[in-house]
């Protein structure tokens, strides 16, 4: 008999490509999940050792399940036959129908279905990690520290919408592509982000996310090798992943990029996000994934912080900056103009009108005035700035660190 | 074929009065953008309101009826029109509603009709 961590091992590995399959055959969410799920049940009872195949057999037997089931229905109910018929019109497991010709993996279909604009941001990140990742709704409830029933409550809006409103279940034609891979992409940076953002203590649960946004990006990557910001994507997350062993200290709290002790940056995830860089690069088109990737790279590549190439990370944040113009990325510059030419220059920028005026509110702008002021000797106003700072900070261990250096200035 | 309302919306009681020369652009480009609906038999139905100001509320509760001023709605944003489509899925909706928020130069909400079928 096969134990129930090696099928567990099995659904994680599976489950997006066995609801995404059925999704195309049953013609409806809901009904793929529940037939993979029935399909998981018999597996965990009848399986003695694990087919060659595991992922095809889950395919198969749901089908057959959720087709027999209909069929047994279909006598009472005229909607079971005509979904049955429908079924059966779209072809065998192994016989997807795409218009053109185009033959794509289920899972395409189904990256674009809960990425869909149509969807809100937060469904759409539900929705990818539960159909996708195989995540359950508890699962993803407590990586977002949300309440099980709301994410439960998003995740059945979300899915009737596409049933409802008709938010087809295919790849989107080359010319949709562009504007249709922007959410895609984001979803996934945004899992990585809510991992990565994760405050020490949080625990467990949320540092997954980071693995769960790489599994996802590798998958986009093997989707679609040929678009530069999905590999782009990939990369700036194994850059920012092979560092996530330095970011935590000895006492568990947060270590800044310029303090970690680089022999514990994961080499292997570096390397590769180094490669990918320079192989999307090489395609002749820049998007903003690919030129954050090659920002960390830069880092990646200096054994000491103070190896830095800053004047490197300055013209990619300017390329940056032409791409993705916002107030955001202009501070981002500043901070590494900083380390290229010196505070003086960087404070300038950061109080230039535009990047001053729109980011009043934000509170890492206040921390990077304060942090230049402290360098040119401006002590009052560093002061000054430092507790609006503090003022707009909601995360209590961060609030402790800004006040620590409000102290330290003897303010 | 799935059926949408695309309804056009647009901030206050009464209409924006934009100069003469835009109105009839609008009408213009309104008025190909039916042909154009009808022409693909996407068409179903289409109306432009008058403003909300001229809406009546009737309310029936316990055989009691009572009518007030409207709108019903107390929110600034109103609707002005629409159209009834057919269409294969959303994204087909919501391309042929991109072509009419750019004729009637407003925003365009697409809605599910209910199937006559469904249970």
């Amino acid at each position: 008999m096969v134990d129930a961590d090696a099928v567990g091992r099995v659904f994680r590995a599976e489950h997006g490509r066995c609801v995404a399959t059925l999704t195309r055959l049953l013609g409806d969410i809901d009904l793929a999940e529940e037939a993979v799920q029935d399909a998981f049940t018999v597996a965990c009872e009848r399986w003695q050792e694990l087919p060659p195949n595991p992922g095809g057999w889950i395919v198969t037997t749901a089908r057959r399940r959720a087709l027999d089931r209909w069929r047994r229905e279909s006598t009472r109910h005229a909607r079971h036959v005509e979904a049955l018929r429908l079924a059966e019109a779209r072809g065998g497991p192994d016989g997807p129908r795409e218009e053109g010709g185009a033959v794509h993996d289920d899972r395409l279909r189904m990256v674009f279905t809960c990425c869909h604009p149509a969807l809100a941001p937060e469904a759409q990140v539900a929705l990818t990690l539960k159909l996708l990742g195989g995540l359950d709704t508890a699962e993803i409830a407590r990586a977002f520290l949300l309440p099980e029933a709301t994410l439960a409550q998003r995740i059945v809006r979300a899915k009737r919408k596409i049933r409802d409103a008709g938010i087809p279940y295919r790849v989107p034609t080359e010319a949709e592509l562009p504007g249709r891979l922007g959410p895609a992409l984001a979803v996934v940076y945004l899992v990585y982000t809510a991992g990565h953002s994760a405050a020490a203590g949080d625990g467990l649960h949320r540092v997954e996310l980071c693995a769960e946004a790489v599994r996802l990006a590798r998958l986009l990557a093997e989707l679609m090798p040929d678009e530069p910001e999905v590999l782009g994507l990939l990369a700036l997350l194994l850059l920012l992943e092979s560092r996530r062993p330095a970011r935590t200290g000895p006492d568990g709290g947060l270590v800044l990029l310029p303090d970690q002790d680089r022999g514990r940056w994961d080499a292997a995830l570096a390397a590769e996000g180094r490669a990918l860089v320079r192989a999307c690069l090489r395609r002749g088109a820049p998007g903003p994934y690919q030129v954050q990737a090659a920002i960390n790279a830069v880092h990646s590549d200096a054994a000491e912080a103070a190896a830095t190439d800053w004047p490197q990370i300055v013209r990619l944040y300017d390329l940056l900056l032409t791409l993705t113009p916002t107030p955001v990325v202009a501070l981002n510059r500043a901070v590494a103009l900083a380390e290229a030419d010196g505070p003086a220059a960087a404070l300038a920028e950061v109080d230039r009108s535009d990047v001053a005026g729109a980011l009043a509110g934000y509170q890492p702008w206040w921390v990077v005035r304060a942090e230049l002021l402290v360098r040119l000797g401006r002590t009052g106003e560093a002061a000054a700035a430092y507790r609006r700072a503090v003022e707009l900070t909601g995360n209590a261990v961060e609030r402790e660190h800004l006040a620590r250096r409000l102290a330290a200035l003897g303010g | 074929m799935k059926q949408y309302l695309l309804s056009v919306w647009h901030d206050g009681a009464e209409y924006p009065t934009p100069p003469a020369e835009v109105m009839e652009q609008m009408f213009r480009d309104v008025d190909a953008f039916n042909k154009e609906l009808e022409a693909s038999g996407a068409y179903v139905f289409a109306a432009g309101l008058h403003p909300a100001s001229t809406a009546t509320v009737v309310q029936s509760s316990g055989g009691q009826v009572t009518t007030t001023d409207g709108p019903y709605a107390e929110s600034k944003e109103q609707m002005g029109g629409f159209w009834i489509v057919k269409a294969p899925d959303l994204d087909a909706a919501l391309a042929i509603a991109a072509r009419g928020a750019a004729a009637c130069q407003g925003p365009v909400e697409v809605r599910p009709l209910q199937d006559e079928s469904e249970d």
